[in-house]
């Protein structure tokens, strides 16, 4: 399966993305707020930057919101990256959540993970499993992780073949459960390790994640009997109405009805709650963004400084957050967040 | 085309409140309370609800507890299976009865 990009779609183009959400003449995501009693969302003191190291993955999901794939060639440069560690010696957040496409495939990499961990900052990799099996250079990779103490958080849409290859591709779950496995074998989600590995599940279809907890306990249970594995936890994520996912309710006609589900979920708490007021995001350029999404949809945070060579924490404190449709995505029932949900 | 069923009206079962407020707030209450957590998990009662949807043949209960077992992350089989329970116990209902005609007819006959 080729990209949008690759394959020369117009739903590439971000404004073409949010035409098509704007046409459904929903109310306004930023009306809604207001109406719900929230004047804006406003940022919180950062604890999170969330850096994306390019959109070059070994996978094709049909979901992916960052329309990433082996055709994608668009990866963060070791300056950006140097930029990004100066950033953050002079700022007290202490998590980078590391994403992409697949970010190990970054060559800058294992450089990036070993300066951060010297700076002592919680590393999250966000790794999609089969990567680690993909090539024989990656194999090491649950050593690595282990030897810098990196919080492993990786999707598996469903303990079943069936529905996960449906989502990421033919072949993707057995891999999965071998990467499990070698993960476990290193210690990763075994209690008392302190190796953190932590599951995400997005629905593998036009439905909504529902019940974390039930979900968790179900995965526990399926991923242990059958293939003996053991993780931490579970985040149920959202699927965002962008990218690929929007050409999947497009194509098999449940768009309106999606939107619809998402906007009547809408949940005052969720709202309140959402990661872009503590986290930032930085797209692959080093152009800043108040989450992964907008940084997808191409639209940059409200500030003067938008990049992260010009990094300044205070004047990012001080911003209004933009917010446009697919926001809704973020707000209903439980919430989604990239921790899972969030009320 | 006119039909007796219109998907968009389960959207507002919420509403029929207006012609009895009282009975539809008991009602709706009650409903929130036995979907709730508790001897049975509300997953497990998501399931039992969409195989009684299909003994009660109720187009709207079907279209919501489809998405609802799915949401709770039960698989296409698995909610297939489900319907055979709710066949099954159909069948059987009928099937048992079998019994009081068996007896019926060998009274009657030679």
């Amino acid at each position: 399966m080729k990209s949008l990009f690759a394959s020369h779609n117009p739903l590439a183009t971000p404004a073409v993305q949010l035409d098509v959400l704007h046409k459904l003449a929903l109310t306004p995501f930023s009306e809604r707020i207001k109406s719900a009693g929230l004047d804006e969302i406003k940022p919180l003191p950062i604890s999170i930057l969330q850096v994306n190291l390019g959109k070059m993955c070994n996978q094709t999901c049909k979901h992916c919101h960052v329309d990433a794939g082996p055709d994608r060639k668009e990866i963060m440069s070791r300056e950006t990256m140097e930029q990004c560690l100066s950033a953050l010696r002079g700022s007290t957040i202490q998590t980078v959540d590391l994403t992409g496409g697949a970010p190990e495939m970054n060559p800058h990499f294992r450089w990036f993970v070993e300066e951060l961990t010297a700076l002592n900052k919680h590393v999250i990799v966000r790794c999609n499993l089969t990567i680690i099996l993909a090539n024989k250079k990656y194999h090491d990779l649950p050593d690595f992780f282990k030897a810098h103490h990196v919080e492993v958080v990786s999707s598996l849409p469903h303990f079943t073949a069936l529905r996960t290859d449906r989502q990421r591709g033919e072949g993707v779950f057995l891999k999965s459960i071998e990467a499990l496995q070698k993960l476990n074998a290193v210690g990763y989600g075994i209690v008392g390790s302190g190796l953190l590995l932590n599951l995400v599940y997005n629905p593998t279809g036009a439905i909504l994640p529902s019940d974390q907890k039930g979900l968790e306990a179900e995965f526990k249970l399926r991923l242990k009997t059958e293939f003996n594995i053991d993780f931490n936890a579970l985040f149920s994520i959202t699927n965002m109405p962008i990218s690929r996912y929007l050409e999947f309710l497009m194509e098999s006609g449940n768009l309106e009805a999606y939107m619809e589900k998402l906007v009547e979920a809408f949940n005052p708490l969720s709202a309140q709650n959402v990661m872009c007021r503590n986290t930032i995001s930085v797209g692959w350029d080093g152009t800043l963004y108040d989450c992964d999404f907008n940084q997808m949809l191409e639209l940059p945070v409200n500030s003067t400084k938008t990049n992260i060579r010009d990094f300044d924490e205070q004047a990012l404190g001080l911003r209004s957050i933009c917010v446009d449709d697919h926001c809704y995505g973020c707000t209903a029932g439980a919430g989604s967040s990239c921790g899972g949900e969030i009320a | 085309m006119e039909t007796y069923y219109d998907p968009k009206d389960l959207k507002n079962f919420g509403k029929i409140g207006e012609f009895g407020q009282e009975l539809a707030d008991k009602f709706f209450d009650y409903y929130g309370n036995v979907f709730k957590d508790s001897a049975l998990s509300a997953r497990e009662k998501s399931l039992i609800a969409l195989a009684v949807a299909h003994a009660v043949q109720c187009p709207y209960c079907i279209d919501a507890y489809t998405s609802d077992t799915l949401e709770k992350g039960y698989t296409e089989e698995q909610l297939m299976e489900a319907v055979h329970v709710t066949t099954a116990i159909r069948g059987g209902a009928s099937l048992v009865h079998s019994v009081q005609m068996m007896k019926q007819a060998k009274k009657l006959m030679m």
